[in-house]
């Protein structure tokens, strides 16, 4: 007996003494992470051909500056001071002291250097783990100098997918209404510019009212409503051609033509027999297809990435609510239920989630929710603001926003904004006029 | 006659007129905008294979010196594993030295139902040769029978802790650490499972010897591209918060470690 005993506990003692502890992390923080960036090298003779190309000084530098701030403005990364950097930017071509940049807190850091060769401009860029002391990636690219700003859009679109695990924003361009003039009499001229605010364009001269611009998911085509002569016209606008053609006069109310994920539809919503509902045209043969058909109001569809689904506002519940339906127009369910009134829904590009705009008790606010109504999440609220429209990897939101007029009328503003989907970072987007309606185009460097 | 040629010729005219209004790519020029030029990505990392700076190269030499150096200081601790050996002699040996401590005992009647009460087991791990003195000397019977029994019980104690896991305490003050120094990667997916195994080593300082990723073949995995960022952001903060706050006792069970990391919890809030 006693030896069955002891049989049991040699046995049990050996499992016991090695059972591995195991303690379960559920939290982290969300706090920026620290990059330095620093400066990207040059050597003097391309500093003196980039000088006298572009008029800047130091490229090198003015690229990486480009860099730092898409990462601050992200949210998601605290770009160290270039004060604090102890190593010079001919690190370059080595590998970095990491202990030096580990005592000032930098988790990754971003180096590289630019040269002059055959006339065009060579960038080179590496991203080291300060802490496991390792490069975690390296990439190089030849492009013309003139295409600089856009060099450091796609160093921080790496840089970004690397350390976040989802494509970056960057390389990107946002088109929108530009608007000037007193709140009676408004100028409104379609525009373009980069995601950072830079390089803004105008595209149309103001002599007749523009709306609702929209990005092509695939490529860079845009199409857009104006009026001529008090006649809704539909519009396709090839950014990289910069030729329009004009896709259909639609009589009555036409609102918010959009594209479909493959480019090859535009869906809209306009007025027939008095009632409105929701039509495709496919942009090959023109030919317009009926998709719901019900007596109430139908307005701002928007496919899924998918395009086999499409959501929509609709008042057939008696108030302006979300619905849901196959892109047949068959199985309609409706799935925003909160109070008030629901509308603008634009389905995420990573699919998961429906951006909407809700007026509850006065005030406006920008929302997501998941594909079924759940998870209903208020991001931002204010005075007047609406028209959310993603940024092309689903994780930041751009709207506009109306601030209030005195008693004599003034004091009436338009911007952009943008908020990512933690419902922190809400930024306002510089413009050089008011803006409204903006779309954000897929990525330039696809 | 001509009457009709008339009309028909300002028909025909007006039917232009309306075509080239209706048609604005004849009335507008094409919109001038900068040209998207674009941009082919180059791997450059197995091309070069750049060398540490110079002074890098010394520094790190210096720290994998001093971390040599931080290793033989840290004999201490090995003493007391040197002394368990002489505590414990050979059985001959130990035989030998029992009986001689009989001889030279007044009342070795005393002695021997001392080593009676402990179990076999016990017995090779309490004997201690400095008790031998105190036994020699009969005054000290009474005291090294006390130093015996308190001994007795902290090793118990010991012993039962070595088997367990942490305390409640002593894992929360670890998880709190761990909490400020991982900075969880906002780009995951929310319905992808989460969850990053990390096994580790630790010396008794609580700084880490070794990390390995329990599932690292998921992270070459095709899809699975958010698996590496989440691993890499764990290894981390395991890296930024060493010496991890380990008990200051019982080094013995913890000194192999798990962290499973999970995002989930934080990222669908």
């Amino acid at each position: 007996m006693l030896f069955r005993y002891l049989f049991i506990l040699l046995i049990l003692l050996p499992i016991k003494a090695f059972a591995l502890i195991e303690v379960d992390i559920t939290r982290g923080n969300l706090n920026p992470l620290p990059v330095a960036v620093s400066p990207l090298a040059i050597d003097k003779s391309s500093k003196e051909n980039f000088n006298k190309i572009l008029k800047k000084k130091n490229l090198g530098s003015e690229i990486s500056k480009i860099v730092e701030n898409n990462l601050k403005q992200s949210g998601l990364f605290n770009p160290l001071n270039k004060d604090a950097f102890l190593q010079e930017p001919d690190i370059a071509n080595l590998k970095p002291r990491f202990e030096d940049w580990n005592l000032i807190k930098a988790q990754a850091l971003v180096t590289g250097k630019v040269t002059f060769v055959d006339e065009k401009l060579r960038v080179e860029f590496r991203l080291w783990d300060v802490l496991a002391g390792k490069e975690m990636m390296a990439l190089a690219f030849t492009t013309v100098p003139s295409n600089w700003r856009r060099v450091g859009h796609i160093i921080t679109d790496k840089v970004y997918e690397r350390l976040t695990g989802e494509k970056g924003y960057f390389d990107t361009r946002i088109i929108y209404i530009s608007e000037e003039g007193s709140k009676t009499n408004r100028i409104k001229k379609l525009a373009i510019m980069d995601q950072d605010g830079f390089n803004n364009k105008f595209l149309t001269l103001g002599n007749e009212l523009v709306l609702t611009p929209r990005f092509s998911p695939t490529n860079q085509m845009v199409t857009y409503l104006s009026y001529f002569k008090n006649l809704p016209r539909v519009y396709l606008l090839d950014i990289e051609t910069g030729m329009q053609e004009v896709v259909g006069d639609f009589p009555g109310m036409t609102f918010a033509p959009r594209f479909s994920p493959d480019g090859k539809k535009i869906i809209m919503s306009f007025a027939k027999d008095g009632n409105s509902d929701i039509y495709t045209m496919d942009l090959e043969n023109r030919i317009v297809e009926r998709i719901s058909n019900h007596p109430s109001i139908d307005t701002s569809p928007s496919y899924s990435p998918d395009g086999k689904f499409i959501t929509f506002n609709s008042d057939r519940s008696g108030y302006q609510q979300i619905y849901v339906m196959s892109s047949n127009g068959k199985n309609v369910k409706r799935i925003s239920f909160g109070n008030g009134l629901y509308g603008t829904p634009v389905w995420s590009p990573r699919g998961d989630l429906i951006a909407f705009t809700k007026l509850h008790k006065g005030k406006f606010y920008i929302g997501v929710m998941r594909t079924d109504g759940t998870g209903e999440r208020l991001l931002t609220e204010n005075f007047y603001q609406e028209a959310p429209s993603w940024s092309p990897n689903g994780r930041v939101l751009i709207f506009y926003r109306e601030t209030k007029t005195n008693s004599k009328g003034e004091g009436f503003s338009a911007k952009l904004w943008s908020i990512d989907l933690t419902g922190y970072n809400e930024k306002m987007i510089k413009t050089k006029t008011d803006a409204s309606d903006p779309s954000w185009s897929s990525l330039l460097s696809n | 006659m001509n009457r009709n040629i008339i009309i028909s010729f300002g028909l025909h005219t007006l039917l232009v007129i309306i075509t080239a209004m209706s048609l604005p790519f004849l009335a507008k020029k094409p919109i001038d905008l900068p040209p998207i030029v674009s941009v082919e990505l180059i791997q450059i990392t197995d091309k070069t294979n750049i060398p540490f700076a110079p002074k890098a190269k010394k520094i790190i030499e210096k720290v994998k010196e001093k971390e040599k150096k931080l290793v033989s200081e840290q004999a201490p601790p090995k003493k007391v594993k040197k002394l368990k050996p002489d505590a414990v002699p050979l059985p001959d040996e130990k035989i030998e030295k029992i009986k001689k401590i009989k001889d030279e005992k007044q009342n070795p009647e005393k002695v021997e139902t001392e080593i009676k009460q402990i179990s076999e087991f016990e017995k090779k791990e309490l004997f201690d040769t400095n008790n031998i003195a105190a036994l020699i000397d009969k005054s000290k019977v009474e005291s090294a029978e006390t130093n015996k029994k308190l001994d007795k019980v902290t090793q118990d104690q010991n012993k039962e802790m070595d088997f367990g896991g942490l305390t409640l305490s002593e894992e929360d003050a670890l998880k709190a650490q761990i909490f400020g120094c991982w900075s969880i990667p906002l780009g995951l997916p929310f319905n992808e499972d989460l969850l990053v195994r990390i096994k580790l080593q630790l010396k008794p300082d609580g700084s880490i010897i070794k990390t390995e990723i329990l599932d690292h073949a998921r992270m070459n995995k095709p899809g699975q591209g958010f698996y590496k960022v989440l691993a890499e952001s764990a290894l981390r903060a395991i890296k930024l918060c060493q010496p991890l706050r380990v008990p200051s006792t019982g080094y013995e069970r913890w000194k192999d470690m798990q962290l499973n990391f999970d995002a989930r919890e934080m990222l669908e809030g």
